[in-house]
C-alpha cells in the first residue's frame, strides 16, 4: 500500500522518536535481571523499587550496546557519558524521576539508510539516507494495569535499558517512515543490540508530523502521534494524520500543536493533550552517577564488534555472488541466514544455485516444520554437496527436490539419501538407447509427424522413456538420444 | 557501676572485652538499661529493639568464646541515625511519610559494621530527612541536649549526638550534609567526623542532598572515631560516587602520629571569625589556636573569599537535589498513603501533604523552584559555579597550610524554639557548609565550655585535605591529649524534663 504524501500543494514533514530496549542480562542501574513475560514484580530489587537509600550504578553492558548502535549508524560518540534526571510524577516511575541524558547525548548525528518500495516486488527501490539528531540512553518505566476500580503496577520493565533514537524531520511519507523503521530494526537486530520485538514493547515509536506548502523551508505546527505499536500502525497512523492535517487546512482551519493517540485497530486518532499542558521536567545532572569517560580504546573495541550493515552486505552479495535482487532481499534482512548462505556458497562455489536452494527449499521446509534456522538439520555443507551432485549430473533436479525434503527431515548427507533412495541419475546409455528405440517403435504416427517437421511430436516419446527410466534419466540426454535415433 | 560502662570510651571497652573482663551482653544490657532510664528525658531514640541488640551481643560473645572475635568493634553497641537502613528495623527519617516503613536491606555501612561485629543499636532521631540544625523538625519527638534538656542537641544528627553524650550508645553513626554531624558534636561535647565526600558509601543512606551527604561517626574520643571510620570507609560497587582508594588503618596511623610530634601549618580563615561569632566560642577557639602554637605549629591567617556565598549556594543545591530525591515518597509503593485519596494524583497530593513536615515542604518547594525551566541557569547552574569557587578557595589555602581551624558553630547549643525563623537557623551553618560544598573531610572536637548562663560545650572544627582523614585525626588528637574535656559528663538525671518533650 502506498499513500500519497500530500496533495501537490503540500508536503509532509515527519520525524520519528524510536525507543529501543537494549538487550542486557540485568537492568540499567542495578543487578536485577531484565526480561519479558515473567510473573509480575519478580524482576525487582530495592533499587528498582526506589526504596529509601538505594542508589543507581551503571550497567556498562548497556553503555557498550548503545555505543555500538551509534557506531553502526555512523554517529559521533561523546567522549564523556553524562546522566540527568527528568522529574515527573507517574505511578509507573518508581523514583518519580527518570535517569536519562538531556543536553549531552552519548551519540550525535549519523543516519539510517532506507530502501523505498520498488516499482515491482522483484525490483530494488530507491535508497535514501535519513539523518539522525541523536541517540541517548535512559531507563524504561514499569507498566500500569487498569482494572474496574483500581490500577496495579508491574515494575518488571522498570529500569530496563532503553535508547531513544531521534531522527531529523527528514521523512516525507508514511512509506518512508515504514522503510526507516524496517531498516532500523534490521540494523539493531544485526548488531545484537535488541530483538526489536514490537509485541514485547522492545521497539516503540512516536511520530512528529507536520505539513507545509511544497518549497516552504519553515516547518509547520507539529502533532505528536503516540502509541504506534506495530510498524504497520506507524505507516497507517502517519498516513491518517497527514490526511487529517490536509483536511484541516483544506477546510481553512489551523493545525493545533498537540499529542494524539492513534488506535491501529480502529484507524482513529484522538487528542491526548495540548501544548499548554506540557511538563516542566526540571532536568538536572544526576548527582548519584559519575560521568563515564569513553576513551578511544573503548570505542575501537566496540567498533571491532560491529557487523557489516545490511545494505552493505546486499551490495556485496550483488558484486561478489551476482545474486539477483529477489534472493538478496530474502537473505540480507536475516544475518544468520546470510551467514548460512555464505558458508554454503564458499563450500560449493555455486552461489546462485545455493541461494536458490536456501530461499526456496530451505525456508519452505523450515516454515513447514516450524523450525528456526539454528535448529535446521540441513547445514551449509548439505546444500553445497547437493549442488555439487546436481552439477556433476549425479542426480537430476526432480530427484534433488526429493533429496532435499528427505534430508530436511533426517539430517542425512545428500549422497547418503541418494544411495538409500536409489535416486542416482541413469547414466547407462545402452539401456537409455533401448528405451528410446522401444518408444519410437511403439508410435509410428509420431515418427511420421516428427519427420514431416512437427517438432512437438518429439514429446510423445519422452513420456514413455521417462517412465521406463523411473525419473532417473536426464531430460537433456533423452532429448538428444531421441533426435539422433529419429534422424538415422 | 553499669552507668560507668556507658561513658567509657570504645577503646577502653574494646580492651576489657578482649580481656574477657566484660561480655558484650553485659555491655549491651548496661546500655539498654541506661537508655530505658534516661531516654524519656533525652529523647534520642525513635525506637530500639532490645531483643535484637542482645541477640547481636550474644553472637559477639559466642565468637569471642570460640576465639574468633572480629576486632575492636566486636560487641560494641553503636547507635544508628534513623536514615541509615538496617534490615528488619524501622527506617523513618523521623518523618510521618515513612512512619511504618521497615527496611528489607542493610546499608553498606551496616553490612560493614556487622562484619566487624558491632551491635547495631536503635534508631536515632533527627530533623526530618536530615533537614535542620536542631532536631526540632522531627515528626517523632524533639531530642534534648543532655547538657541542658531545655536546649537542642544540634542537628540534624541530634539523636546520634545526644545518645552518645547521655551514655545511651558507645559510639554512633550520623550523616552530614551541611554540618549535621559536626554541629551536634559541638553542641554535645563529642568528636564528630564528616569524611571526604566519596570516602564512605552512601548506599542505604536516605538521600537528602546526594552530592553533599556523607555518613560519619560520633564518639567520645578521636581514637574511637578513627576506629569506626576504618570500619565503614571504602569503595562500594553500589555507590558510584564512592572512591576507589585504599582505606588506611586509621587507628594505626593515629598511634604512629603520636610519637611523630608533627609541627602542623594551620590556617585560620579570617572570614570565619567575624560578625555573629559568640564571644565565649571565639575565646575558646583562640585558646585552641594558642595550644597548637604552643606545640610548635605555624599559625597562618588564610582567606576563603567566597564564604559569604556558601549558604546561598548550599540552599540552592541541597534543595534542588532533595526536591528530586524525595519525589519517591509518594504513597504508591510504600510509606504513608492518605486514607482520603481517591486516585493516583490525589494519592500524591494528600499523602505528601500529610506525610511531610513544614521544613521538608519548604525545601521541596525551594528546590522545585530553582530547577524550573527558565530559572535553572540563574540559580542551580550559578550555585554550582559558586561551589567550584568555594572548593578552589580551600584548595588554594591548602597550598600553604596542612589544615584549617575554625569554630564549628558560631554559638553553643540554643534553647529549643529559639530559632523560630528558618533563615536564622540556616545562617548558623555558616562554618560547616563550605566543607560539604568542597567535599572535604572535617571534624569537630570539644574545646571548652561556656560559662554564661551555664556550662555548654564548644566545638573546634578542623578541616583537612581530601582523603587525608588520618592527618586530621592526628591533628585533633594533638589537641585532645592536652585537655580533659572528655572527663566531663552531663548529669541527665539531675535535670527535670524539658517542657513540650514530644511534638503534637
Amino acid at each position: 500500500m502506498s499513500v500519497p504524501a500530500a496533495t501537490p500543494a503540500y508536503e509532509a514533514v515527519i520525524g520519528l522518536e524510536v525507543h529501543v530496549q537494549i538487550r542486557t542480562q540485568s537492568k540499567m542501574f542495578t543487578r536485577a535481571p531484565a526480561g519479558y513475560g515473567h510473573p509480575v514484580n519478580t524482576l525487582t530489587d530495592p533499587v528498582v523499587l526506589a526504596l529509601p537509600g538505594t542508589l543507581p550504578v551503571l550497567n556498562k553492558a548497556a553503555l557498550d550496546q548503545i555505543i555500538k548502535a551509534g557506531l553502526l549508524l555512523g554517529c559521533s560518540i561523546a567522549p564523556v557519558c553524562k546522566w540527568d534526571r527528568k522529574n515527573y510524577f507517574y505511578p509507573d516511575s518508581p523514583k518519580n524521576y527518570q535517569i536519562t541524558q538531556y543536553d549531552q547525548p552519548i551519540c550525535a548525528g549519523g543516519a539510517v539508510e532506507i530502501e523505498l518500495p520498488g516499482a515491482a516486488r522483484n525490483l530494488m527501490g530507491e535508497h535514501k539516507r535519513i539523518p539522525l539528531t541523536r541517540i541517548h540512553l535512559e531507563e524504561d518505566v514499569g507498566k500500569l494495569n487498569h482494572f474496574a476500580t483500581e490500577s496495579l503496577v508491574d515494575y518488571n520493565r522498570a529500569g530496563t535499558p532503553l535508547m531513544e533514537i531521534v531522527s531529523e524531520p527528514a521523512l516525507r511519507s508514511a512509506d518512508e517512515a515504514f522503510a526507516y523503521l524496517t531498516s532500523l530494526r534490521t540494523i539493531m537486530v544485526y548488531g545484537g543490540i535488541s530483538d526489536c520485538d514490537m509485541e514485547k514493547g522492545q521497539l516503540r515509536c512516536d511520530a512528529n508530523i507536520s505539513i507545509r506548502p511544497v518549497g516552504d523551508p519553515t516547518l509547520g505546527t507539529k502533532v505528536e502521534l503516540k502509541n504506534l505499536n506495530s510498524i504497520s500502525f506507524v505507516r497507517d497512523g502517519i498516513a491518517h494524520e497527514i490526511r487529517r492535517q490536509l483536511a484541516v487546512v483544506a477546510a481553512g482551519g489551523r493545525i493545533v500543536q498537540e499529542t494524539r493517540d492513534y488506535d491501529g485497530q480502529t484507524g482513529v486518532s484522538q487528542s491526548l493533550r495540548s501544548k499548554e499542558m506540557a511538563h516542566d521536567y526540571r532536568y538536572f545532572p544526576d548527582p548519584d552517577l559519575m560521568p563515564v569517560e569513553v576513551d578511544e580504546a573503548w570505542r575501537q573495541r566496540l567498533q571491532a564488534e560491529c557487523p557489516e550493515l545490511p545494505f552493505d552486505k546486499q551490495r556485496r552479495f550483488f558484486a561478489e555472488y551476482q545474486l539477483p535482487y529477489t534472493i538478496t532481499s530474502v537473505l540480507v534482512p536475516d544475518a544468520e541466514l546470510s551467514d548460512f548462505f555464505e558458508a554454503a556458497a564458499r563450500l560449493s562455489g555455486k552461489p546462485q544455485a545455493v541461494g536458490n536452494w536456501i530461499v526456496n527449499d530451505l525456508l519452505r521446509e523450515l516454515g513447514t516444520a516450524k523450525v528456526p534456522l539454528a535448529q535446521s538439520k540441513v547445514r551449509p555443507e548439505h546444500i553445497a554437496e547437493l549442488v555439487g551432485l546436481i552439477e556433476a549430473g549425479t542426480i537430476l533436479n526432480n530427484a534433488a527436490k526429493e533429496v532435499f525434503i528427505d534430508m530436511a527431515q533426517t539430517g542425512e548427507r545428500p549422497a547418503a539419501v541418494v544411495a538409500r533412495r536409489g535416486l542416482k541419475a541413469e547414466t547407462n546409455l545402452d539401456e537409455l538407447e533401448q528405451w528410446c528405440r522401444d518408444a519410437i517403435a511403439a508410435n509410428p504416427k509420431s515418427v511420421a509427424d516428427y519427420r514431416s517437421g512437427k517438432e512437438s511430436a518429439l514429446n510423445a516419446f519422452k513420456g514413455p522413456v521417462m517412465r521406463a527410466a523411473k525419473g532417473k534419466a536426464s531430460p537433456k540426454l533423452v532429448d538428444e538420444t531421441l533426435r539422433r535415433l529419429l534422424m538415422s | 557501676m553499669p552507668d560507668d560502662l556507658c561513658f567509657q570510651t570504645m577503646g577502653e571497652l574494646s580492651a576489657r572485652l578482649a580481656r574477657r573482663e566484660l561480655s558484650a551482653v553485659e555491655l549491651t544490657e548496661a546500655v539498654v538499661a541506661r537508655t530505658r532510664a534516661v531516654d524519656g528525658l533525652v529523647g534520642a531514640f525513635n525506637s530500639f529493639d532490645e531483643a535484637d541488640a542482645l541477640a547481636q551481643a550474644r553472637a559477639s560473645d559466642a565468637r569471642r568464646a570460640a576465639g574468633c572475635a572480629l576486632g575492636p568493634l566486636d560487641g560494641i553497641p553503636i547507635g544508628i541515625k534513623d536514615v541509615i537502613a538496617v534490615a528488619g528495623q524501622p527506617l523513618t527519617a523521623s518523618s510521618r511519610i515513612l512512619a511504618s516503613f521497615v527496611s528489607p536491606y542493610d546499608a553498606t555501612v551496616i553490612e560493614k559494621l556487622k562484619a566487624a561485629g558491632a551491635v547495631c543499636w536503635g534508631r536515632l532521631n533527627l530533623d526530618e530527612f536530615a533537614m535542620g540544625s536542631s532536631t526540632e523538625n522531627s515528626a517523632t519527638k524533639v531530642t534534648a541536649n543532655p547538657w541542658d534538656l531545655a536546649r537542642v542537641p544540634g542537628g540534624s544528627s541530634g539523636g546520634s549526638a545526644a545518645a552518645v553524650a547521655a551514655g545511651e550508645a558507645i559510639v554512633s553513626l550520623g550523616s552530614d550534609t551541611g554540618g549535621s554531624i559536626r554541629q551536634p558534636a559541638a553542641f554535645c561535647a563529642l568528636v564528630g567526623l564528616k569524611p571526604t565526600y566519596g570516602r564512605v558509601s552512601r548506599y542505604g543512606l536516605i538521600a537528602y542532598a546526594s552530592s553533599l551527604d556523607q555518613i560519619g561517626p560520633f564518639g567520645h574520643t578521636v581514637a574511637d572515631v578513627a576506629q569506626v571510620l576504618g570500619a565503614i570507609a571504602g569503595h562500594d560497587e553500589r555507590d558510584s560516587t564512592s572512591v576507589r582508594l585504599p582505606v588506611p588503618d586509621y587507628s594505626a596511623e593515629l598511634v604512629a602520629a603520636r610519637s611523630a610530634g608533627r609541627k602542623w601549618r594551620l590556617g585560620i580563615p579570617r572570614e570565619y571569625f567575624g560578625e555573629g561569632l559568640a564571644p565565649e566560642v571565639g575565646a575558646a577557639v583562640q585558646a585552641a589556636i594558642a595550644h597548637y602554637r604552643g606545640l610548635g605549629c605555624e599559625i597562618h591567617e588564610v582567606s576563603l573569599p567566597h564564604t559569604p556565598y556558601a549558604i546561598a549556594a548550599y540552599y540552592i543545591i541541597a534543595t534542588a537535589e532533595s526536591s528530586s530525591n524525595l519525589a519517591r515518597y509518594d504513597g504508591i509503593r510504600y510509606g504513608h498513603r492518605s486514607a482520603a485519596a481517591t486516585d493516583a494524583l490525589d494519592i500524591y497530593f494528600k499523602s505528601r501533604a500529610e506525610g511531610f513536615g513544614a521544613e521538608v515542604k519548604r525545601r521541596i518547594i525551594l528546590g522545585t523552584y530553582v530547577l524550573s525551566s527558565g530559572y535553572y541557569d540563574a540559580y542551580y547552574l550559578r550555585a554550582q559555579k559558586v561551589r567550584t569557587l568555594i572548593r578552589r578557595d580551600f584548595l588554594a589555602a591548602f597550598e600553604s597550610v596542612d589544615a584549617i581551624l575554625t569554630p564549628t558553630s558560631p554559638v553553643a547549643a540554643f534553647p529549643r524554639g529559639a530559632q523560630a525563623d528558618p533563615l536564622s537557623m540556616y545562617l548558623l551553618d555558616i562554618y560547616t557548609i563550605g566543607v560539604n560544598l568542597a567535599g572535604l573531610p572535617a571534624l569537630s572536637l570539644p574545646c571548652g565550655f561556656t560559662r554564661d548562663p551555664q556550662p555548654l560545650p564548644i566545638g573546634l572544627q578542623l578541616i583537612g585535605q581530601p582523603f587525608r582523614e588520618s592527618e586530621l585525626l592526628a591533628l585533633a588528637e594533638a589537641y585532645e591529649s592536652g585537655h580533659d574535656w572528655k572527663a566531663r559528663r552531663p548529669d541527665v538525671s539531675a535535670q527535670s524534663a524539658a517542657p513540650e518533650g514530644v511534638h503534637p
